[in-house]
């Protein structure tokens, strides 16, 4: 096997198209198509009490409006609950037009299908809905209390409620443990409201072919095959006549797992009703009030420790706000609470989530999913416990740290895929002493001195972190080398930018022997590959990218097998190089893949000059045997899955110096360190683009994102006016080093890269602020103006 | 509606728009240059930078008709001669780009910026980028494939 392709920086294959305006997005396709806009509530919570559409139906170039009534059975129902909990007893999801009763501003209530889109737009202003108006329910503590309810059958607004205890190895549980504690704290954290926020909204573009009665969906979708079979199921048609593809994705960031979204179902629907294409491209406002967001929550935790620092019990309460549904379940709270411990052996354990409904947005995964908080809790707590001990902070870390010769490591819990929390590699202390080196840590206080005297303020932080990735349960890939010795590989999960075509290729052209411009790569297209979950939890370059490995390592068995035939030599002396199957020492003795490939698959009809060499008069031997022998298929193509035990566990370190003026309380990041441990990376340049990536969301999550909603369920600032993403001129320069820890659970031994970037980073900032400041930063996003009241001792 | 003519990408092409179509959908879905995006319409994420008689404009905020008659450089038409150019190229060595949705207007931006700032220092590239969202780079290469772009064009004969 030639490995130069693996582990290289291999420039992307996608870029080429994308550069020059040749990407395909969904806005980009069905320039003739019908186009589709949605009324939705301006009110956070009322009753509908009539719809008016006569000024409407005035309106030339209008084709259909639709409301809930329209509906016909499936297409009418609510949307399916993707993942089932036991403990999400009161699971809700809403009607794909509302029904009775609007839950958010933003929930769609009719749908208009227009000749275009600023048509459809001007006839949706032309529908009035009369509302009663019912009472919102905004913020946590209003929720809890339960005075009103976002559900009338939801008693006091709790979705879900879960509490998971680990025992200390003897047998104490969190409550004994701190109690016996000779240190305990107890305090309050708060992590806001942020969104994926890709730079591409939803869409979805459909065409119903009436004359073979079958359906092509387009749409901008993290899940092409499970859109699939969530439509085929929703509209009654038998699921090979339905095909879904996910074009080019301008950005997911976890917002486009979530499926089918309303639009998802209904878009289809009218296009195979009325018989003609419809597209609906999803605009900024639509975005921020109908599509998810995440991570708000609350969280009290209580902490006993030991002199050195050690956690001898650790118990914390979430309060999580989910929104008015709960399409994804509660996937979001279980991450929190199960990669909360991060790398750390601690004593006992309790976490007890409430998952709560609120007249706003639902709340699903966002880069991150759960564990930019989990990090919050467990890093904010870390530094705490070295604050009232007067120990350095790296050390208190160090006595906690799972150590390299504990693996594989059980938390003793259930994790997000419903299997036992182990995590499988990783060597935390050598991490911890990468990040000090990278950023100084030891110096640091010499740094802080010599600023101090120029009368700026320094502080300097650091946050760990352990990210299950690669999640299963499956994925597959299919290969083909066809006869002009093209290798053609697809898998069935969805590309956003991740540069899926390159590093698949990589994998396929290192394990076959290819030139790796002989490689192309399909990844999201259901007429390609059925069988697939979807990307997400920095799953795909685990999942896929170790099924197209096993795929190929078929195909090269088969290659080599048919070659040996050809060159009458044994397989195991033979070795493919440049696309070339060659005697190993003999290089004369040699036949290319093309080749192979026209001789794996026997022929009556000649085609070209090169198919001659298949049909049934050109070859002499083997008249003992059929054409195609028993066991063996036509054609040098094969398909093989990886489905993981578990989950495999990634980690990383991040370590931060920031200035805060000492005037205008404008918080700065002077260095921003990450060490990363990914295990075996396929492109290094690749995984530090994600590393950057995910870093610039969790510095805008920590300083300037944040979803703001009025006691009315308004939400004030839906637009990127005024949701303040980051600029390139507030990103720090990321530094970064990396470890490669091998995961021994693939054969790739490789791990997820895709969200490590964003999980510590408001921990990480806080904390830097905080050793700047010398007040206690519980509250993330923190703001000029937040910090300054803080400086006040008016909280916030 | 109004008859107008665009010189887009040096070729006049012809459209037949309502005052209040912008340009933004007159490029993408009346000429069919899909090129340029749309991330925001209002005017903030820089998605839909074109270049009007070369300065960087928000096809997303102009209107088509007030364009009428006037030359517009669009992604489309950054490469001359079937070569891309030396700001393409570099984005595609730095790993400039993810999703490649914002990629189109930070081309444009870079295309405007560094003809004005042959050679930028770091503090500058910042400033010549900050009217630009991207989600997935962190903006890190971005930077660096501004500064390439430059070595680049400095390189091409002139
Ligand atoms: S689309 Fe024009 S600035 Fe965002
Ligand atoms: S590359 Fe995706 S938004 Fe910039």
């Amino acid at each position: 096997m030639t490995t130069k392709l693996f582990g290289e920086p291999v420039r992307r294959r996608e870029d080429a198209r994308l550069i020059s305006g040749q990407g395909r997005y969904l806005d980009d396709l069905g320039q003739h198509a019908l186009a589709a806009a949605f009324v939705r509530s301006p009110h956070a919570h009322a009753r509908i009490t009539g719809i008016d559409v006569d000024a409407a139906l005035e309106v030339d170039g209008l084709v259909a409006i639709y409301t809930w009534e329209d509906l016909p059975e499936g297409v009418c129902e609510p949307l399916p609950l993707l993942i089932p909990h036991p403990a999400l007893t009161h699971g809700r999801t809403a009607y794909p037009l509302a029904r009775e009763v609007v839950r958010h501003v933003g929930e769609p209530i009719v749908m208009v299908v227009a000749r275009d889109r600023y048509l459809a737009e001007d006839i949706c202003s032309l529908i009035e809905v009369s509302y009663e108006f019912l009472k919102p329910v905004i913020g946590l503590e209003e929720a809890v209390s339960g005075a009103h309810l976002v559900h009338e059958d939801v008693p006091g607004n709790v979705g879900a409620h879960l509490v998971q205890e680990v025992p200390s190895a003897d047998g104490r549980s969190a409550a004994e443990a701190i109690a016996a504690a000779p240190h305990t704290l107890s305090f309050r954290l708060d992590i806001e409201r942020s969104a994926s926020m890709p730079l591409e909204g939803k869409g979805v573009y459909a065409r119903w072919d009436a004359d073979d009665q079958s359906l092509r969906i387009y749409s901008s979708t993290q899940t092409s095959t499970s859109v699939r079979m969530a439509l085929a199921a929703k509209l009654g048609l038998p699921l090979p006549k339905v095909e879904v593809i996910a074009p080019d994705v301008g950005g997911g960031f976890g917002v486009k797992i979530v499926h089918p979204w309303p639009e998802e179902v209904l878009v289809p629907w009218a296009a195979r009703v009325l018989g003609q294409e419809i597209k609906w491209t999803e605009d900024r406002r639509e975005h921020f009030i109908g599509s998810a967001h995440e991570r708000a929550q609350v969280q009290h935790v209580q902490v006993g420790f030991d002199e050195a620092g050690r956690v001898l019990g650790l118990s914390v309460e979430i309060l999580h706000d989910h929104g008015a549904y709960t399409h994804y379940g509660i996937i979001v709270p279980i991450i929190t609470s199960t990669q909360l411990l991060g790398p750390y052996r601690i004593g006992a354990y309790r976490v007890e989530f409430s998952s709560i409904y609120t007249n706003t947005v639902q709340v699903t995964p966002y880069r991150g999913a759960g564990r930019p908080q989990a990090a919050f809790c467990m890093e904010r707590t870390m530094d705490k416990i070295a604050q009232h001990l007067g120990l350095d902070r790296t050390e208190v870390r160090a006595a906690n740290f799972i150590q390299p010769d504990q693996f594989p490591y059980d938390q003793g819990m259930i994790f997000q895929d419903g299997r036992p929390l182990i995590y499988d590699s990783g060597d935390y202390p050598e991490s911890l002493r990468k990040l000090k080196d990278l950023i100084g840590w030891d110096d640091f206080p010499a740094l802080r001195e010599s600023a101090r005297a120029d009368g700026r303020r320094l502080g300097i932080g650091l946050g760990c972190y352990v990210e299950g990735t690669g999640v299963g349960p499956y994925e597959g890939g299919h290969i083909q080398i066809t006869s002009d010795g093209r290798v053609h590989v697809s898998t069935g999960l969805t590309s956003q930018g991740q540069g899926h075509e390159t590093v698949f290729a990589q994998i396929a052209a290192t394990e076959l022997g290819v030139p790796i411009d002989r490689v192309s790569v399909v990844t999201g297209d259901t007429r390609r590959f059925g069988y697939a979950v979807g990307t997400f939890a920095s799953r795909a370059a685990v999942m896929s990218g170790n099924a197209i490995a096993l795929a190929c390592r078929k195909v090269r068995e088969k290659a080599l097998r048919v070659a040996a035939d050809a060159l009458e030599a044994d397989p195991r002396d033979l070795e493919i190089t440049d696309g070339v199957v060659h005697v190993v020492g003999a290089p004369a003795a040699s036949i290319p893949l093309a080749t192979v490939a026209v001789l794996s698959n026997p022929l009556r009809y000649a085609f070209d000059e090169e198919a001659k060499r298949a049909t049934q008069f050109a070859s002499t031997g083997g008249m003992d045997r059929p054409p195609v022998s028993e066991g063996e298929e036509p054609g040098l193509e094969g398909k093989d899955y990886y489905s993981p035990i578990r989950s495999t566990f990634a980690s990383g370190m991040h370590a931060a110096i920031v200035e805060t003026d000492p005037d205008t309380a404008e918080i700065r990041i002077l260095r921003y360190a990450v060490v990363h441990d990914c295990g075996k990376m396929i492109n290094p340049m690749l995984v530090e683009g994600q590393i950057h990536g995910g870093v610039a969301q969790g510095v805008g999550g920590a300083l300037y994102e944040k979803m703001v909603y009025d006691d009315h369920g308004q939400l004030l600032n839906a637009s990127f006016m005024d949701f303040l993403m980051p600029y390139a001129t507030e990103i720090p320069h990321i530094e970064t080093d990396h470890l490669e820890t091998p995961s021994p659970l693939n054969p790739l031994g490789i791990k997820g890269a895709g969200e490590a970037g964003v999980i510590p980073v408001s921990a990480v900032i806080a904390a830097a602020i905080e050793d700047a400041e010398g007040l206690p930063i519980d509250r993330m996003p923190i703001s000029p103006s937040d910090l300054h009241a803080l400086r006040q001792g008016r909280g916030r | 509606m109004y008859d107008i003519t665009l010189i887009v990408n040096g070729v006049p092409r012809e459209a037949r728009v309502p005052a209040r179509r912008l340009l933004s959908d007159c490029l993408r879905h009346d000429l069919g240059l899909t090129g340029t995006h749309v991330g925001c319409e209002h005017g903030v994420c820089g998605a839909c930078t074109v270049l009007l008689d070369g300065e960087p404009v928000r096809s997303c905020l102009t209107f088509a008709v007030t364009v009428d008659g006037r030359e517009i450089t669009t992604v489309e038409g950054l490469a001359t001669g079937g070569r891309l150019s030396p700001v393409q190229r570099a984005f595609a060595e730095c790993h400039g780009l993810q999703c490649g949705f914002c990629t189109p207007g930070f081309l444009c931006t870079t295309t405007a910026f560094l003809r004005e700032n042959p050679a930028p220092t770091d503090e500058e590239v910042l400033e010549g980028i900050s009217g630009n969202l991207c989600r997935c780079t962190g903006y890190q290469n971005i930077v660096k494939s501004v500064h390439r772009a430059a070595e680049l064009l400095a390189e091409e004969p002139s």
